[in-house]
């Protein structure tokens, strides 16, 4: 990466009201070609209205959001449930707005992992399956940024850690920003190069590393959280080599391996 | 057979046409509800009609597209659902279009022709305005397909990719609104809200895409309204309901050959 930093959406002093409450408070931000940036906060912090207005959907009420001309953009909604009275497959729901052959279809199951799905009811898949048939479907539009909010939800612990590890490689080999909307840094940490803690207005923003320390993250998240997130890093490096093992940690083995190290 | 069998039998198919897709949109966004609202309104609209001297089905079509629009105006408040906002004007709108017909003196209306219609009643004109009005409504529908599966399937996902959603979801409610308004009259409200609904519903366990269920819908509509005609004339019974009657058959088969199949 260390091709100049090419911006895809830089946003600016951006403050959005909906009715009496203000939802988003001299908030900007900036994310590049390459990089993952992931939006952080409580329930209620502004995360999934932020990106609607960085994506053009919303309008604030004042600031500045400057896309790159022309920017793709694959999205991945928050919920996604598919009523039972709907018969889609894989292959449908694939071809809902766009027009792919099967070829590319397939390749890009391939690409996330889901190969055989393609016939399959959208809704017998599995969270983690779900989640991948979705970013394969993003991926078709050739994104130049993916915006995912709260991609774990409904995954396993295990499945949680191998789509971040996707999410990753597909930046990795595609060179596209990604945003990734949480509300738990705990997993997203080591996959991220840029962390923006928002609680309607910035709270801090900076290194994963550097926004676990700072004071306002703490008083958001509590000490618990940061705590069990600095071992996290730590662990991490210890068991880089193998793979599989990266997983949340007990509370108590937290503080155990946290004491120790 | 008869000239007004046959005209029934055509009249019926148009409708069947027409209501296959629109009802499976209907029974994958839940708005069941709207449609038995919007037949509701019209009474209203029967009574705005006839009070302002136009015809019927105009009247049935302002009532019906201007309860839409209320609607629209009061979901964008988000203070209460949708079944309880038409709850309120739907039952609003009887009221008042009861109270409505009976202060115009001169005018009985035939409140059991709206609820059940007769299909065996259709003229030569009727089936100008049902093949008209349907291909109408099926080129509106064929115009919103993309976007409005794609709403229906997630609205976040549909409305990122740039599908106006709103804009959208507006069209196809004045489109159910209209298709009652202009099959109302004809069929009455038992019929056209069944023929909505219980077609896409028995065509569902044999579907695997939407467009599937949406041809499946039709085939499923025009068969009832054939079986419903021959035992409405076999029976000497109500045509209108006989269809009903067919096409629910049609439903609880499906519903039987699923448990069957064990799927």
């Amino acid at each position: 990466m260390n091709e100049a930093r090419r911006s895809l959406v830089t946003a600016a002093n951006l403050h959005l009201r909906i009715g009496e409450t203000t939802i988003l408070h001299d908030v900007g931000l900036d994310i590049s070609a390459g990089e993952i940036l992931t939006l952080i906060g409580p329930n209620g912090a502004g995360k999934t209205t932020l990106v609607r207005v960085l994506l053009g959907l919303l309008k604030p009420d004042s600031g500045e959001v400057r896309r790159k001309e022309g920017l793709s953009v694959g999205y991945l909604p928050q919920s996604f449930e598919v009523d039972h009275s709907l018969p889609l497959t894989v292959r449908r729901l694939l071809r809902l707005t766009q027009k792919p052959s099967p070829e590319e279809m397939e390749a890009h199951l391939d690409e996330v992992g889901a190969r055989n799905l393609l016939d399959h009811p959208v809704q017998s898949l599995s969270g983690g399956e779900r989640q991948r048939v979705l970013l394969a479907r993003a991926l078709l539009r050739d994104p130049e940024l993916l915006v995912l909010d709260e991609p774990i939800q409904n995954v396993d612990v295990n499945g949680q850690n191998e789509l971040y590890r996707l999410i990753a490689k597909i930046r990795d080999e595609r060179g596209c920003g990604v945003i990734l909307i949480s509300h738990d840094l705990h997993l997203v940490m080591a996959f991220t190069d840029q962390v923006v803690c928002l609680n309607r207005h910035i709270c801090c923003t900076g290194h994963p590393e550097a926004v676990s320390k700072n004071p306002e993250y703490l008083a958001l998240f509590g000490k618990h959280a940061a705590e069990s997130l600095a071992v996290y890093t730590h662990k991490h490096d210890h068991v880089h080599g193998s793979e599989g093992e990266i997983l949340p940690i007990e509370p108590e083995e937290a503080r155990h391996h946290h004491g120790g190290a | 057979m008869e000239d007004f069998m046959l005209r029934g039998l055509m009249g019926g198919v148009g409708v069947a046409l027409v209501t296959g897709p629109v009802g499976c949109f209907i029974v994958w966004r839940k708005m069941a509800y709207f449609g038995n609202s919007m037949a509701h309104t019209a009474l209203l609209g029967v009574a705005i009609g006839f009070a302002f001297g136009v015809d019927l089905r105009l009247g049935i079509l302002i009532s019906c597209m201007s309860l839409t629009i209320i609607l629209v105006l009061l979901q964008s408040r988000k203070t209460l659902s949708t079944d309880t906002l038409l709850g309120i004007l739907a039952h609003m709108a009887l009221a008042v279009g009861f109270i409505a017909v009976s202060m115009l003196e001169t005018f009985r209306v035939d409140l059991m022709g709206y609820l059940f219609g007769d299909i065996l009643a259709i003229g030569v004109l009727d089936l100008w305005w049902i093949y008209l009005g349907g291909a109408a409504a099926l080129g509106v529908l064929a115009w919103l397909w993309r976007g409005l599966l794609a709403l229906t399937v997630n609205e976040e996902l549909a409305s990122a990719e740039g599908i106006p959603t709103f804009a959208v979801k507006l069209v196809f409610m004045l489109l159910i609104a209209f298709i009652i308004a202009v099959a109302m009259k004809l069929i009455g409200i038992l019929l056209i809200i069944s023929m909505l609904i219980i077609p896409p519903a028995a065509a569902r366990r044999f579907s695997k895409t939407p467009e599937q269920m949406a041809a499946l819908a039709v085939l499923a509509g025009v068969f009832s309204v054939a079986a419903g005609l021959w035992a409405s004339l076999e029976w000497n019974a109500p045509a209108g309901a006989c269809i009903v009657v067919a096409a629910s058959a049609l439903f609880l088969f499906s519903y039987a050959w699923e448990m069957i199949a064990g799927r």
